[in-house]
């Protein structure tokens, strides 16, 4: 059990040997975990202070110069306060800039709606040319940001305060534009990434116990999508159910009805957060307010 | 380079900047008009546009006005970057010349237009050359009406806690933006004061005095702190029935005063 934040901050503290690395903070540090990476390289740390837009402006500008940038703050202030400087300045100019949002979605908890973004995915991903990431467990979470160091232009990548299951082993690979299916049921999809993809796999296991045989994708790669598993999961089997920590409004279940409407039309389902603010209350019980929870998707199946 | 010289190219930039924008039939000639003469001591006898052995120029620039498009395509093409035939095609669906700069035009560093973002790009690429110990400085220039946007001041307070004295920045003070008087929009006063208790080194001077432009670049290169140059400059200088007057922040001139704005340049 780990956050991705968590192992983001590892990630970073791993590569900083690196003199080419740079790490942007606005006063939130210790909540990035960006906190490891400041303490051993603190001359390549640099925070901004609360100033979101310009912890934004300042990491394009280290990146155009050939630096390699990590820029963090919450989900919230990242992509919503600096959206026109990820927009206009990140996108537009292709700037090879990191974008680590930590905090994102509903599982913020106790902090309650304010701090807990479930419109980034959908910000993030109508930005011309941005590429979009949300690891689901310590090891992705670090493959992911591997990737990213490989790819060219500006990447969001959706990071989490909880601790999460460990999903993946090293023999994983991931992929732009990847997934990764587990199982081959027949009955049904889950689609998740990030936080939910282990809420997804306890779902599949108790199903599976009751005869109904499920396959679940990790969509980590939300941008771009993969849409050839989508539309294989579509034709193989019988129901899909998506579930997120975000808005049903332009989260993965509206991607993934996108992909569909335009090659194999079918019935999805969607679970995450309907058109409303989150709520305060500790992660597990506001998981349970919103639905985000196994024996919710098991319903979904049951009720055939 | 002779201050004669300066003045000469400056005069070929704004017939260059009329025509553009008459040829676009929109635009923003009175913000372009006003920063003409900063941007021509920059990039004619300031900057040092060659590369380093990353790659990177030596001396960068950033437009954070945007909208002063005209100005700027113009100057970057009297230094080789862009093909002097090329301006007529501005905001053109076939061109490249985008009404606002973007870095897919050769010589353009980074994409702006969406005011109060440049001077952040710009700290942010003078940590890149204090990290690495380079040479050079990054010059921004910033509208007066875009000073109304926090950003900047987020980042005046960065540059600062940096001592990012490689930073050097224009304010092109012209007093006007699109509603009017600037002091009528909002309180963009006491300037001096508020850049300089931001931890600023500021120097006032006439934006459009070559020898003042070219003598305060010289001591901000001598300054401990980041640079702030607020360059008293008239909105669409150069053309008489232009100047000072706010609707001309973002319109094209008819054909009747294209031509009289042409002949005036021509003088």
């Amino acid at each position: 059990m780990k956050s991705t934040r968590k192992a983001y901050g590892e990630f970073l503290e791993s590569i900083g040997a690196n003199e080419d690395v740079v790490v942007l903070d606005a006063d939130l540090a210790s909540a990035t975990k960006t906190d490891m990476f400041q303490k051993k390289y603190p001359e390549r740390d640099i925070d901004v202070g609360i100033a979101e837009q310009d912890l934004v402006g300042t990491a394009c500008g280290l990146a155009l110069s050939g630096k390699t940038v990590f820029a963090s703050t919450f989900a919230m202030f990242m992509a919503g306060r600096a959206y026109d400087q990820i927009r206009n300045t990140a996108a537009y100019s292709h700037v090879n800039v990191n974008l680590c949002a930590t905090h994102a979605g509903v599982m913020v908890g106790e902090d309650g709606p304010t701090h807990q973004c479930i419109e980034d995915v959908a910000l993030m991903n109508v930005v011309p040319t941005m590429k979009v990431f949300s690891p689901a467990d310590d090891i992705s979470t670090k493959k992911i940001l591997s990737l990213c160091m490989k790819e060219d232009g500006p990447k969001y990548i959706r990071l989490g305060r909880s601790d999460v299951e460990d999903i993946y082993d090293e023999s994983y690979e991931f992929k732009l534009g990847g997934s990764h299916t587990f199982g081959d049921g027949k009955d049904g999809t889950i689609f998740a990434y990030g936080p939910t993809v282990s809420i997804a796999l306890n779902a599949q296991k108790d199903l599976a116990n009751e005869g109904i045989n499920v396959r679940v994708v990790d969509l980590y790669s939300i941008k771009p999508v993969d849409k050839e598993a989508i539309i294989k999961c579509a034709k193989e089997t019988e129901r899909l159910v998506s579930i997120e920590d975000h808005s049903v409004i332009g989260g993965i279940g509206s991607i993934i009805a996108n992909v569909l409407c335009e090659s194999y039309p079918k019935k999805l389902e969607k679970i995450g957060i309907q058109d409303r603010f989150g709520k305060s209350g500790s992660a597990k019980a506001v998981y349970e307010y919103f639905g985000l929870t196994k024996e919710n998707i098991e319903n979904k199946f049951k009720k055939i | 380079m002779d201050v004669s010289k300066l003045e000469s190219i400056a005069k070929n930039i704004r017939r260059d900047i009329i025509d553009m924008v008459y040829n676009a039939k929109s635009g923003h000639p009175g913000g372009a008009l006003s920063c003409t003469d900063i941007l021509v001591a920059l990039y004619h006898d300031k900057m040092n546009l060659n590369l380093d052995e990353n790659g990177q120029r030596i001396d960068k620039f950033i437009l954070s006005k945007g909208h002063a498009a005209p100005a700027y395509y113009a100057v970057l093409s009297s230094v080789g970057f862009i093909p002097h035939e090329d301006l007529k095609t501005l905001r053109k669906i076939d061109s490249y010349l985008e009404g606002h700069p973007t870095n897919k035009i050769n010589g353009v560093d980074v994409s702006s237009g969406s005011l109060g973002q440049g001077l952040s790009i710009a700290n942010g690429m003078a940590l890149a050359k204090k990290l690495d110990k380079k040479e050079g400085y990054v010059y921004c220039l910033l509208g007066d009406g875009e000073i109304e946007e926090g950003q900047i001041w987020e980042a005046c307070m960065t540059a600062n806690k940096y001592k990012l004295n490689n930073v050097i920045a224009f304010l092109d003070y012209n007093k006007l933006q699109i509603d009017g008087n600037i002091l009528d929009v909002k309180s963009v006063d006491k300037l001096e004061e508020k850049f300089s208790s931001f931890g600023w080194n500021v120097q006032t001077i006439n934006g459009h005095d070559f020898n003042e432009i070219l003598s305060s670049i010289d001591k901000a290169k001598l300054s401990s702190e980041p640079n702030i140059i607020i360059a008293n400059t008239i909105k669409g200088k150069g053309v008489s029935f232009m100047e000072n007057v706010a609707s001309w922040h973002g319109k094209a001139p008819n054909d009747e005063e294209y031509k009289k704005a042409m002949e005036e340049l021509s003088k």
